[in-house]
């Protein structure tokens, strides 16, 4: 058992870190969020030339032979700046599906994901699908060698910057039926694909996503015909794991700011960090913050493990993450006062980017069901 | 950055295994409760393990620890665990005992390590007063020098089995005129020194835990001084931090929800097994996943500690969150047995009237979880832990 980053993490968090705190201060990250494009291509040329896009691939692929957990290192502080540009959409959904693809598509795809040329977004949420992966109606139905893709995909984040997108599909079976799901590889440019795009509340861009018979060949299959679903469950579970170690950094420093703030501000003549029904709370905030990151380690270290194992894992630590987020968030306002509601300071963009990663891949409630139900898959342990 | 024990730890874990099932004493095998063990059954596995070197793993080895890694410890514990062993009790070989061997004397080692690790004799530990709860350094037991000899006058409560100890750990003023910490001694007490009457309290559960201790002109050898006169709530403060660091108590917890589970899948709602029921289902999902939590916290802890750095402040964390899941599995389980929480263990006469109402599963559920209450309350009140990470870590 060890919990030691190696040196080249350390290195990466460190550069990335410096990074961040050079070009991406809370004032450029408001102008760039208010701007027509509401992110910056050269900042994300700019995490590629450093190496985040390779880093979590393996040698082979063309990386550098990293995985998960520098994934979560990136994550994390990322999490810390608040920074909008899409690495779990593209590098952890996009390079996760298309390292599992054919010779062919990780030739075509994957040294453009680690360049930063090529940007994907993961389009699997539909509008009456909620968390469930394979409630889908979007449909691909076969045509010659092909398939014909006709659907409406739900707040697809990042799909604004994206040049290609990841979507889940229906090709046979019923509504929810978890047999018949299928993932295709689409050319956002492709005849038939339209967007509306819109900012998020956090700072992001999204877009609804339409595909009215758009065609693609066998070629943009990712995975098996009709037996999608496991694949989309992975890499769903690295994408939880990811965004769960963004939630700890946003939680680290909305913890961090709140204890500052008490120290500075003053009422009845004493700072309010004085009181210890304030203490209390932001110990309280600073225990779900620690035992955030102990469960977003946890997930990260068991995404390899057997997918009992790795499911549970990822539901746990999106439960705790969600309930940790929230209150962590919730009394970074309180204690804050009346400019924690303020648009002007950042405390409040932290609380709202914590509180969005609740809902992303699946919420604390989704999360408790998931992890209880594959609990009672488990063979009973005879215990008295 | 990875959860995998190596071929040795594994091999470890076989090894200790074996030795609990081969030696564990078999009349404790099944023994899952605390309240009614006497103090033959308290100290049989210590003194077992005492024979075997095995009685104080975390000690430095020169003094008869086992220079296990903390992943060999928490194998140790988890196997311990696997068994509901009764463990060697905190206050000789995780308080009193890493005191003397950090600030005692070379003549205070060779007295008290040997019956410590070997378990032959049984410590108190006597610190808190009427007086003094979470303000702990306001305590006013007195020892007065008198030749070679302190005089100890005064009170001490909640003194843990003390029915049962040879000797006791005591934080007496030794200066009355010092400001609150500074006039504090730790001393050694031998609790067969005329002067000492030890009377039971009943706690709510029923049970005899704990005691008031009262202190009549108590004479003890000046030799029985840790370390300096009036720095003792130096020494006071180091074995806090000790009793917090083991106090997570997470394997035995992990052992608690798997008994829950059983007990849920044999307790029936409408015709359904409880634990099919969703909304217990996801109590126990809840409870699960905090403990997970909980786990990976206090391995991190482990590891920092094996990076050299001792038991920080962090460990109030563990404190806080180990006790809040101990307490949570107790009342799910009392929820559990429904009706019959209600048979009361303690009220059950000699001729046995009473005993056995209901399945086993569901005996002491209720005064369990009534005695653990106790936990959020003991070895600095969880509010105290949080004023430590105040003034600690967020330095507030």
């Amino acid at each position: 058992m060890d919990f030691n980053f190696t040196e080249e993490q350390g290195m990466l968090r460190d550069s990335l870190a410096k990074m961040i705190r050079d070009q991406y201060d809370f004032e450029t990250r408001r102008k760039v969020v208010a701007s027509a494009d509401g992110w910056r291509k050269d900042m994300w040329m700019q995490f590629a030339e450093l190496g985040l896009m390779m880093a979590p691939f393996s040698e082979e692929d063309g990386g550098l032979g990293g995985g998960p957990i520098d994934a979560m290192v990136v994550m994390e502080e990322f999490g810390k700046g608040l920074v909008v540009e899409p690495y779990v959409p593209s590098v952890v959904c996009g390079g996760g599906f298309l390292k599992r693809g054919t010779d062919a598509q990780k030739e075509e795809y994957l040294s453009g994901i680690m360049s930063g040329e090529l940007v994907f977004a993961f389009a699997y949420a539909e509008p009456r699908g909620r968390y469930n992966l394979a409630d889908l109606e979007t449909t691909a139905k076969k045509d010659g060698e092909g398939f014909v893709l006709n659907g409406h995909k739900a707040v697809v984040i990042g799909a604004p910057w994206a040049t290609h997108l990841i979507v889940t599909a229906r090709t046979s079976g019923g509504r929810r039926d978890a047999n018949g799901v299928t993932v295709f590889v689409v050319d956002k440019s492709a005849p038939g694909v339209s967007t509306r795009d819109y900012p998020t509340v956090d700072g992001r861009r999204a877009s609804e996503v339409y595909f009215e018979n758009v065609a693609v060949g066998a070629e943009a299959v990712i995975g098996e015909v009709d037996n999608g679903l496991p694949l989309i469950e992975l890499v769903s579970d690295e994408a939880i794991a990811a965004i769960c170690a963004e939630a700890c950094g946003a939680m680290k420093v909305a913890q961090e700011m709140t204890v500052e703030y008490s120290r500075q501000r003053k009422q009845f003549g004493t700072p309010i960090g004085k009181f210890q029904v304030l203490q209390h709370r932001m110990v309280d905030m600073f225990m779900e913050q620690e035992q955030s990151v102990s469960m977003t380690y946890m997930a990260t270290l068991k995404l390899g493990e057997d997918e009992v194992t790795r499911k549970k894992a990822a539901s746990a630590a999106k439960v705790r993450i969600g309930q940790g987020g929230r209150f962590v968030g919730q009394q970074a306002i309180q204690i804050h006062g009346g400019m924690g509601m303020t648009d002007e300071l950042a405390v409040g963009h932290y609380f709202k980017r914590l509180t969005m990663i609740d809902s992303e891949f699946g919420n604390v409630d989704h999360h408790l069901k998931r992890y209880t139900d594959l609990s009672a898959t488990e063979v009973p342990v005879a215990a008295e | 950055m990875n959860l995998d024990f190596t071929p040795e730890e594994i091999e470890f874990r076989k090894e200790v295994r074996a030795f609990i099932e081969e030696n564990y004493p078999k009349e404790l095998v099944g023994e899952t409760v605390r309240e009614d063990l006497t103090r033959e059954q308290f100290l049989a596995w210590h003194k077992i393990l005492g024979k075997k070197g095995w009685s104080v793993p975390a000690w430095p080895e020169k003094y008869g620890g086992t220079g296990w890694t903390s992943t060999q410890r928490y194998i140790w514990s988890e196997e311990n665990a696997r068994m509901d062993t009764v463990m060697p009790l905190p206050f000789a070989v995780s308080m009193v005992g890493p005191v003397i061997y950090t600030f005692g004397n070379e003549e205070q080692k060779a007295k008290h390590l040997p019956g410590i690790r070997s378990g032959e004799v049984w410590w108190c530990q006597g610190y808190s007063e009427p007086g003094a709860g979470s303000d702990l350094a306001s305590v006013k037991t007195t020892a007065v020098r008198d030749g070679d000899h302190y005089v100890i006058n005064g009170q001490k409560t909640w003194t843990t089995l003390a029915q049962y100890a040879d000797w006791g750990f005591f934080l007496c003023r030794t200066d009355p005129t010092a400001k609150n910490q500074e006039g504090i001694s730790f001393i050694l007490v031998d609790m067969k020194t005329p002067g000492i009457e030890v009377r039971p309290i009943k706690l709510i559960d029923g049970g005899h835990e704990v005691n008031e201790t009262w202190l009549t002109d108590v004479r003890v050898p000046v030799e029985n001084l840790i370390g300096e006169e009036n720095k003792g709530w130096t020494y006071a403060k180091f074995l806090l931090a000790h009793e917090r660091s083991g106090i997570a108590g997470v394997a035995r917890s992990k052992r608690g929800i798997e008994r829950l589970r059983s007990i849920a899948s044999k307790e029936m709602v409408d015709g359904v097994p409880l634990i099919e029921t969703p909304d217990f289902a996801r109590k126990i999902s809840q409870l699960e996943i905090d403990l997970t939590a909980l786990e990976f916290t206090e391995l991190r802890t482990l590891a920092s500690e094996a990076a050299g750095k001792g038991p920080g402040p962090e460990s109030s964390i563990l404190k806080v969150k180990g006790t809040e899941v101990q307490q949570r599995l107790t009342e799910l389980t009392l929820e559990a047995v429904n009706n019959y929480g209600a048979p009361y263990a303690y009220g059950m006469d000699a001729a046995g009237n009473g005993a056995g109402v209901g399945p086993d599963y569901a005996d002491y559920a209720a005064e369990t979880y009534f005695n653990m209450r106790k936990t959020s309350i003991y070895g600095g009140s969880n509010e105290i832990q949080r004023n430590i990470i105040t003034k600690m870590i967020l330095g507030l």
